[in-house]
């Protein structure tokens, strides 16, 4: 387990130096000088040379052939843009951004818990309505229940994100006034975050307000971006419920005369979450990287919503850093959700 | 043909057929592909000069089933007309993907060794980005517009078929019809065309009709965020965008293009399952 947790590991090298080299290509590929596309139009002609200086553009893209044969120093082959940008990112240094200025890396680092607190609250959702929808439709197979779940499932999966949030902002904000349309909390509130998720926050500074606040703030986004992963697990978990439910230990439990609720629940659920735990972890990996469109529908002040902003304003070191900082977080978790199996099911043999 | 022997085809088609969610896929698909077909003979349409202001806003009626816009322009009618982008957004970049992906599929899977490690990495590279994400990122190099959105969709769905093509060709070539081809002497070109892609197409057809549904929906989220299709292109993503500034008094503008997307991506969705149920049977319903 553990050799092939290194090994796993290890794998993941390749692959982040790819992305790596594919964030600073897209870059590269922005017809004009990249010191002018990166500091914009108005940028002084000190500043452009200085960034010029730091971005190494009068050296080569890859490799410095040149200053090697000159100086038959082999040091000298990584002299160029490329190894230099890799060396700073590896180093912390996602670049600042054009217009505010702000350090990438530490704005992404200050963002991350407001679309971690989303990614938790839209899996509570996916979940809550997920699992027992699916185990319902499972143990009435082709009754009306069923009907409804599967068809529910497949207008969640077939519906645009950004347009069931702005149904839910219509109906539950505008309309009945029930709940916020955007942020994460009141315009006014004062509040000292000690870790950036709000709803933990509150509760340790004692701010029972606060928390209730946080709360109605989150129940719309997670609600639009829980809707795909909730369809998912429940069609995954009625197959896996179905399948389980077909072999001979249950029908073994079910002729001792135990009860259908103990069979269902003790007996056939525990074996039929492992491939729903899979697609769990696999969505909270996109969940927490992909919820652009719902950040920027709810104002919600997270990474997907700051890299959008980037993108509309052209702020290329950002859009460079938060893809970069996106791609490892999402091959991260996924290398994690790969290991948890091994956890889960103990008949799960790494080689 | 005898009556008793049925071809593989015909229990194909029996099995489609018997499939409610094929045929509900079928049906809508068909209706979305008929009137995209026949727009331009029923409702000729000028985007760029369809203005009524004296009919701005209106909320739907009988003379505008779906209201109208803040240019007092027919929502059924860009609804209708919206149909025509979308469909071959999705055809389009779901074919891009199609043809990339199972090119480098079929190379992989066939002759393995440093192509094969070359082209995996390029394939886990690609996955490595949420696909939304990548596709976002891909037109705010080469800019927005629905050509660059088509493309950026498509790129996103490559990893997609040659994954699947690559395993497909890994299980195929082993086996004996290829020994047997190689045997009298046929070249890689003919037994990749000819044997082993006509025997892994279904999974293909599949997984492209599930792709055209996920194409769609990400164009119109590009859409949505103004790296797509451009104003005042009937595009259902656009459309969305621009009733937001008016959701509060006139829900209508975005509500309709959004329930076209969702027909169009569900009926992809269930023909898909249906497919799946006819080509597939060992992988379909448990």
């Amino acid at each position: 387990m553990a050799a092939y947790a290194l090994r796993r590991f290890l794998g993941l090298i390749p692959v982040l130096f790819g992305v790596s080299l594919l964030v600073f290509t897209f870059v590269r590929m922005i017809p004009g000088d990249p010191a002018r596309v990166m500091l914009g139009q108005r940028a002084t002609p000190e500043a452009l040379e200085r960034l010029r200086k730091e971005l190494n553009l009068d050296k080569p893209l890859f490799v410095n052939w040149q200053a090697y044969r000159e100086t038959g120093d082999p040091r000298k082959l990584l002299e160029a843009q490329y190894p230099a940008y890799l060396s700073r990112i590896l180093h912390g240094d996602l670049g600042r951004s054009i217009f505010t200025k702000v350090d990438v890396a530490a704005e992404l680092k200050a963002r991350f818990p407001a679309t971690f607190e989303l990614t938790l609250g839209a899996m509570t959702v996916a979940l809550l309505v997920g699992i027992p929808a699916g185990i319902l439709a499972a143990i009435r197979k082709n009754s009306a229940i069923d009907l409804a779940v599967m068809t529910g499932a497949l207008i969640g999966v077939s519906m645009p994100i950004f347009w069931l949030g702005l149904l839910l902002i219509y109906v539950f904000a505008v309309h009945l006034h029930w709940l916020p349309p955007s942020g994460r909390l009141g315009i006014g509130t004062e509040f000292q975050p000690i870790t950036g998720l709000l709803l933990l926050d509150s509760l340790l500074r004692g701010r029972l307000d606060v928390f209730a606040d946080a709360l109605r703030h989150l129940i719309l986004p997670s609600l639009a971006l829980g809707s795909i992963p909730a369809a998912v697990i429940a069609r995954m978990m009625r197959s896996s419920m179905l399948e389980v439910l077909s072999q001979d230990y249950v029908r073994t439990a079910r002729a001792k005369g135990l009860p259908e609720r103990v069979v269902v629940y003790k007996h056939a659920l525990k074996n039929a979450m492992l491939p729903v735990i899979t697609i769990i972890g696999l969505w909270f990996g996109t969940l927490l990287t992909g919820a652009i469109l719902t950040e920027t529908i709810f104002n919600w002040p997270g990474i997907g919503k700051w890299l959008y902003d980037a993108i509309q304003a052209r702020d290329y070191p950002i859009v460079q850093g938060g893809t970069l900082f996106i791609a490892a977080i999402y091959v991260i978790v996924n290398a994690l959700v790969d290991l948890s199996y091994g956890l889960l099911d103990p008949r799960i043999q790494y080689r | 043909m005898a009556t008793l022997a049925r071809t593989p085809t015909q229990q194909a088609l029996r099995r489609f057929l018997r499939s409610s969610s094929g045929k509900a896929g079928l049906f809508i698909v068909g209706v979305f592909v008929l009137l995209a077909l026949l727009a331009p003979l029923l409702a000729p349409y000028d985007p760029a000069k369809d203005r009524d202001l004296r009919a701005r806003l209106q909320p739907p009626s009988i003379e505008h089933p779906m209201g109208t816009d803040e240019l007092g322009r027919d929502i059924l009618i860009r609804v209708w007309h919206g149909s025509r982008i979308s469909l071959r957004v999705g055809v389009v970049a779901v074919g891009l993907a199609l043809l990339a992906g199972t090119l480098l599929g079929l190379v992989a899977g066939f002759f393995g060794g440093w192509v094969d490690t070359l082209i995996s990495w390029l394939i886990d590279i690609l996955l490595a980005f949420p696909s939304i994400l990548l596709a976002i990122a891909i037109v705010a190099v080469i800019g927005p517009g629905i050509e660059n959105a088509m493309l950026a969709v498509g790129v996103v769905q490559i990893p997609v078929f040659a994954r699947l093509t690559r395993s497909m060709v890994l299980s195929l070539k082993e086996q004996e019809f290829v020994t047997a081809a190689r045997a009298l002497g046929a070249t890689n070109g003919r037994i990749l065309f000819r044997h082993v892609l006509p025997n892994g197409l279904s999974p293909l057809i599949v997984q492209a009709t599930l792709s055209i549904a996920t194409a769609i929906l990400d164009a119109a989220g590009l859409g949505f965020l103004g790296l797509g299709a451009q104003p005042p292109a009937p595009e259902w993503g656009v459309m969305i965008a621009r009733g937001f500034q008016y959701f509060t008094t006139a829900p209508w503008i975005s509500l309709f293009p959004g329930l076209a997307i969702m027909l169009a991506v569900l009926g992809f969705n269930l023909l898909g399952d249906g497919l799946r149920d006819a080509l597939d049977p060992r992988t379909a319903k448990l």
